[in-house]
């Protein structure tokens, strides 16, 4: 009898945690809907054509857009990739392969610690590093402080997706008669190039909607810039500025600059997901 | 140098590359000696220590890092010493700095949001890993980690139109009519506050130490877990089985989300209030080592100014360099401990 009890109520229990972990997954993901909810709700009644090719009027105004700060975000990206892509794709390079040295070790430590350094702590280095001896503030310095954001990501997604390959492609060229470097350049890294293209895209994605280290290296910009050594406007810090304006018609623009920055940082993101699917056995 | 130079040092393995340190040096002309008789490509060598190279400048730069902000913090450790970190008056128009509101505010917010997020992220860890079908773990994974990559800035935007007038408007005069003898459900019901700060943080971190946590779990033997079933143990009594062998991999999971607390910072400037005080009370405004940074450093005047700041982004820095170093030993240990076998 009390056997049978026991083994209900532990049955009992079994079900009500297992309810517990789903309720769990549940609160997990409905911020998600939430927070896309709001965004596209507000974002998409307040975006036009005009907000893609406009610059921002003066306050008070209404209408303008944000053309300067696409511009803008596009410079300090393509600035973060110059140095995100070569330093993040060559370690991730030397450190799939096969080493195990203490260097490769502690490179690959280093690299998944860096990748957890707040990005403002980034974003004063590179104000000490380039705004201080330059003596002003410029997209330069906000390129540089994106490009080391982007640099463990890429190593990382590097070294998995070559570490994919499998070893025999690898032995194939060296079989035929290639030396290493030929090997790894030409026959081991084209077949990961996929996976590492959408790794660098993320990286990419991640960059581009980073407000922290522009806020003093890059600092925002009104007018139309591409000058590399001047301040520039960035879609993020345009949406910051924006947001904490007391114009109802400038709040409005930050939600439609940020359903922009959400979009496209969830395209890229489910292309690395389908990518990636296909290349994992 | 004339031409013919210059291609006789690229074909002797870019001396360049192998500038930085004595012992690389000493290495590739080891190995250059070593192929000339063995016969190894010389191209070989050039690609070996260019990708060296690189992989050593990610190791200088994290040194730079370190001792730059050393040395621009030095006015200001000479002048405040240890009272920096233990005054709690900020006032930069009498040029006194002591951080400790900041370091009090990024740490309660830090701490409580961990809390909630980790009960939430183990449970749908388990959920992901022990009791959901394949194709429903691939959409919730694929759901958590699209929380993970929405930008910061959007949490605050979020959090300053929905999140805070929400709080101000409903959630925190219900908590403190109902909850009053909660000591920490105090403070002027104003929405922008430690609690929006906290709510923000607990959705931020849950990402990772979900995504961590389940697959410290998924990596543990099935066997394991079939072993617990013959012996008759319901679903349940199998999950505590297998996560009582894995408390420091979730303890390395909770450490990476306390890291990304820590340094979070447009989310958390938007909501938190930015006031300087001390208060345990959570309807109260606080303050982070992240925000004041953010607000204040382009504005700094003076230069005992703007190195006050840069010891807050010193502190910051070997904060998260610490949590994540130990936590990163701690995730990979485990891991690796089934990986192996």
């Amino acid at each position: 009898m009390t056997g049978k009890l026991n083994s209900n109520l532990r049955k009992f229990k079994s079900l009500i945690m297992t309810l517990f972990s789903i309720v769990c997954a549940l609160v997990v993901i409905v911020p998600l809907f939430i927070i896309l909810f709001y965004t596209l709700k507000q974002g998409v009644s307040s975006i036009s054509w005009s907000f893609f090719t406009e610059m921002p009027k003066p306050a008070g105004e209404l209408g303008g857009g944000m053309a300067n700060a696409l511009m803008g975000t596009a410079i300090l990206i393509g600035l973060g990739s110059l140095i995100g892509i070569p330093v993040g794709l060559f370690s991730g390079i030397y450190l799939s392969e096969g080493n195990s040295s203490l260097f490769a070790r502690s490179v690959r430590f280093l690299t998944e610690v860096l990748n957890g350094i707040p990005s403002i702590v980034i974003g004063v280095v590179a104000y000490i590093l380039i705004v201080i001896p330059m003596r002003r503030f410029s997209a330069l310095a906000g390129g540089f402080a994106l490009g080391i954001l982007m640099i463990p990501l890429i190593t990382r997604t590097t070294e998995e997706m070559l570490r994919l390959v499998p070893e025999s492609y690898r032995e194939g060229a060296l079989a035929l008669g290639a030396p290493r470097w030929k090997a790894t350049l030409f026959v081991v890294l084209p077949a990961a190039f996929k996976g590492i293209f959408t790794g660098i895209l993320l990286s990419i994605a991640r960059a581009a909607g980073e407000t922290a280290p522009l806020l003093f290296t890059a600092l925002g910009n009104r007018f139309w810039s591409t000058r590399l050594d001047e301040p520039i406007a960035s879609l993020t810090v345009f949406i910051y500025d924006y947001s904490r304006a007391p114009f109802e018609d400038w709040n409005r623009q930050a939600w439609a600059a940020a359903l922009v920055l959400i979009l496209l940082v969830t395209l890229i993101n489910v292309t690395f997901r389908i990518f990636t699917r296909e290349k994992t056995p | 140098m004339d031409i013919k130079n210059r291609d006789r040092d690229l074909a002797l393995g870019q001396s360049r590359t192998s500038l930085f340190s004595i012992k690389s040096m000493y290495n590739t002309l080891r190995r250059m000696a070593g192929s000339f008789f063995s016969g190894k490509n010389f191209g070989d060598l050039v690609f070996e220590n260019l990708t060296r190279s690189f992989a050593f400048f990610l190791l200088v730069l994290v040194v730079i890092m370190g001792y730059q902000m050393l040395t621009q913090s030095m006015p200001s450790i000479e002048r405040f010493g240890w009272g920096f970190i233990t005054s709690d008056t900020w006032d930069p128009v009498q040029e006194k700095f002591g951080a400790l509101p900041f370091i009090f505010g990024t740490l309660f917010s830090s701490l409580l949001a961990l809390l909630i997020s980790v009960t939430l992220s183990i449970g749908t860890a388990i959920f992901l890993s022990e009791f959901a079908p394949p194709w429903l773990e691939k959409i919730i994974s694929m759901m958590v980690e699209l929380l993970a990559a929405i930008p910061s800035i959007v949490y605050g935007l979020f959090g300053i139109f929905v999140l805070a007038p929400f709080l101000r408007d409903s959630a925190e005069p219900w908590l403190s009519g109902h909850f009053a003898f909660i000591p920490i459900f105090d403070g002027a019901p104003y929405g922008f506050g430690m609690i929006a700060a906290v709510l923000i943080l607990t959705i931020m971190i849950l990402p990772i130490i979900t995504s961590i946590s389940r697959d410290i779990m998924k990596s543990i033997p099935q066997a394991q877990r079939e072993a617990a079933f013959a012996l008759g143990a319901t679903k349940w009594e199998v999950v505590t089985i297998v996560l009582s062998g894995e408390r420091s991999g979730i303890l390395g999971a909770a450490l990476l989300g306390l890291g990304r607390a820590v340094g979070e910072t447009m989310a958390v400037t938007m909501v938190i209030g930015n006031r300087p005080e001390i208060s345990f009370a959570l309807f109260d405004p606080g303050y982070t080592m992240a925000s004041v940074l953010a607000n204040e450093f382009s504005e700094a005047t003076s230069q005992l100014y703007t190195s006050a700041l840069i010891e807050i982004a010193l502190l910051l820095f070997i904060m998260t360099f610490l949590l994540n170093a130990v936590a990163r030993l701690v995730v990979w240990s485990v891991t690796r401990k089934y990986s192996k076998v």
